[in-house]
């Protein structure tokens, strides 16, 4: 939706949604589709070469009411899941090399990369700054625009990050490609952080 | 029956913290306690999650808060005009609450840690509902 490159200046001049959310903070509602293929060990090397192996799975809640949560700068059910997806696969968050990330709005980024444990509490923003999270970074996220470039057809989100991490783990991921990425990571949210999805995959 | 009255559109009238919005219409905002574990509920809850039990008192809150964080939203869904301003904050009971504040809250004015009071709000054709106010 907003994949031609843009200024700060049009970003922070662009309307007030929720404040401080500004029009450009926000992802665009959208249509889309993904696809998914999905096969045990055997068959998937019959039909690929280059197979995509999912190596963890996280799945977590949390209350709907915000009255309920212990902080409203991190959403608990990412933590939760990430760290079941890195125990199933042995991973560390240092061990990832490419990530998609739930960025629904701006700050939805930069919560996730601290709920995740690409950095410590407080400083997903300087990740940004320091460029961390760029091709050639610490730790490559959305390479592709995420939600707010791609806009975010709910149901298809998901399958479209995917998507994403299958190339770059393939090297096929063109102009995007961060160099020999082996481990990649998707991070989905749903509702208002009701539930968290993590998974990593590798080659 | 009873909270057919909360709020600008309210969604049901059955619920068992319907005695909720009586206490509005006497002033005051309770939550309810659970007799057992003595776990306080805001919004009030009709059953303790750790007891499992229903067995729950009435408390009155002072009202007494802090500001824990804001936003102001300019596009409105029904019941709303836009800008309101939604806001999150922590009663000095312990529990937190979620709701809109007052529309006599200049924007200037409000700010993340400010002591604010939460009190009963009457509406047109007899509806209540309860909003956060800066003291």
């Amino acid at each position: 939706m907003y994949q031609k490159e843009t200024t700060v200046e049009k970003v922070m001049d662009s309307k007030v949604v929720a404040s401080p959310l500004k029009v450009f903070d926000c992802c665009a509602n959208a249509d889309g589709a993904s696809c998914i293929i999905l096969a045990n060990e055997d068959l998937a090397k019959k039909i690929s070469d280059t197979p995509v192996w999912i190596t963890g799975l996280g799945l977590a809640s949390a209350p709907l009411s915000l009255t309920s949560r212990k902080t409203v700068s991190s959403l608990s059910c990412a933590v939760e899941a990430g760290k079941q997806a890195y125990k199933m696969a042995g991973l560390k968050a240092n061990d990832v090399d490419v990530a998609e990330v739930h960025d629904c709005f701006t700050i939805a980024e930069i919560m996730a990369y601290e709920d995740l444990g690409f950095c410590k509490r407080g400083e997903g923003g300087r990740l940004v700054d320091n460029k961390e999270t760029y091709i050639g970074g610490k730790i490559p996220v959305n390479v592709d625009g995420g939600l707010l470039s791609k806009g975010h057809p709910i149901g298809a989100t998901g399958g479209s990050q995917i998507r994403t991490i299958v190339l770059q783990l393939r090297g096929e991921a063109g102009k995007t490609q961060v160099g020999n990425a082996e481990t990649g990571l998707v991070h989905n949210i749903g509702g208002i952080g009701l539930y968290g999805a993590v998974m990593t995959f590798g080659r | 029956m009873g909270f057919e009255k909360f709020g600008e559109i309210s969604y049901t009238a059955e619920t068992k913290v319907a005695d909720f919005v009586k206490h509005l219409e006497e002033g005051e905002i309770a939550a309810t306690k659970c007799k057992a574990c003595g776990k306080l509920y805001f919004p009030p809850r009709a059953d303790c999650i750790d007891c499992l039990t229903d067995d729950m008192e009435w408390i009155p809150l002072s009202g007494r808060g802090k500001l824990i964080t804001y936003t102001t939203a300019y596009f409105a869904p029904a019941g709303f005009e836009a800008p309101y301003t939604l806001a999150l904050a922590e009663l000095e009971e312990g529990v937190r609450v979620f709701t809109r504040m007052s529309k006599d809250a200049k924007q200037d004015e409000i700010e993340i840690g400010m002591k604010v009071k939460l009190v009963p709000v009457r509406l047109a054709d007899e509806r209540i509902t309860f909003e956060l106010k800066n003291t």
